[in-house]
């Protein structure tokens, strides 16, 4: 009989880089997949980090090339799914005023909001202790 | 995945109809790239733009927001656009947006021509 063992965490540190983000998203997938997630899971799960990513750089470091970013990538302890925690020693923001548009409203841009919290089954934001901003993402494997 | 900044564009011409064919990710780092290749290819006042996104496995709402600002020019401009070819990812992607409904969506890059 084989043992069948969770994959390990990943742990990235990057700097507020647009231009990393696509590397991220290779490791991302790697281990969304070995959690269990299909493909348009994946691919859910992926953006919704990506978005997160995005408005750290935009948002949090407002451009700023030189801020650190800290991704752990773990698999869920009691089913399959993964979760990323996001973390940042950019501004503070408030989480209240994240506010994405409304989708009737078609207009370019304001979409990142929704898409990081309709795309996985758990988001979470809050301020981080030391200044900074964390982000819990889940997504959930279907039954 | 890609990595690094670059994103492959065809252009071609089909009659008076342009199709551009982006090849790879369109991320924050690239959407810039797709935006300044569609905002040429309208320069050239083509009677229909089309977008073939057979080589687009991943979006987001960079190169969303680039796809709604085209629609948005394409009418100014009176350039019918249309997509063609979507991947599924992408098409879920849209889909959660609640862009399909927006936009042309064709199967096939002869089907947005022939429309």
């Amino acid at each position: 009989m084989t043992a069948v063992t969770a994959p390990s965490p990943v742990h990235l540190q990057i700097l507020s880089r647009p231009e990393l983000l696509a590397s991220v998203r290779g490791v991302a997938q790697d281990l969304a997949h070995r959690c269990g997630l299909d493909d348009i899971a994946s691919c859910h799960f992926i953006l919704a980090m990506d978005e997160t990513l995005t408005n750290v750089i935009r948002h949090g470091y407002e451009g700023r090339d030189d801020g650190m970013i800290w991704i752990r990538l773990e698999p869920m302890e009691c089913s399959d799914g993964l979760r990323a925690v996001i973390e940042d020693r950019a501004r503070t923001v408030d989480p209240a005023s994240l506010q994405g548009r409304d989708l009737e409203d078609v207009k370019p841009g304001g979409l990142g909001m929704h898409l990081m919290r309709t795309l996985v089954d758990r988001f979470e934001h809050t301020p981080r202790e030391g200044g900074g901003m964390r982000v819990v993402l889940e997504k959930r494997a279907a039954a | 995945m890609q990595s690094g900044p670059t994103l492959e564009i065809v252009v071609e011409r089909s009659g008076n109809s342009a199709v551009l064919t982006p090849k790879g990710d369109v991320d924050m780092a690239r959407s810039p790239v797709l935006r300044k290749a569609i905002g040429d290819a309208m320069k050239s006042s083509p009677d229909r733009l089309v977008l073939d996104l057979s080589a687009v496995s991943y979006m987001d709402s960079s190169g969303l927001a680039t796809l709604v600002e085209a629609l948005q020019n394409s009418r100014k401009g009176a350039v019918p656009l249309s997509l063609c070819a979507l991947t599924p990812r992408v098409r879920s992607i849209l889909e959660i947006a609640r862009l399909n409904t927006v936009f042309s969506l064709f199967d096939s890059r002869e089907q947005a021509l022939a429309s």
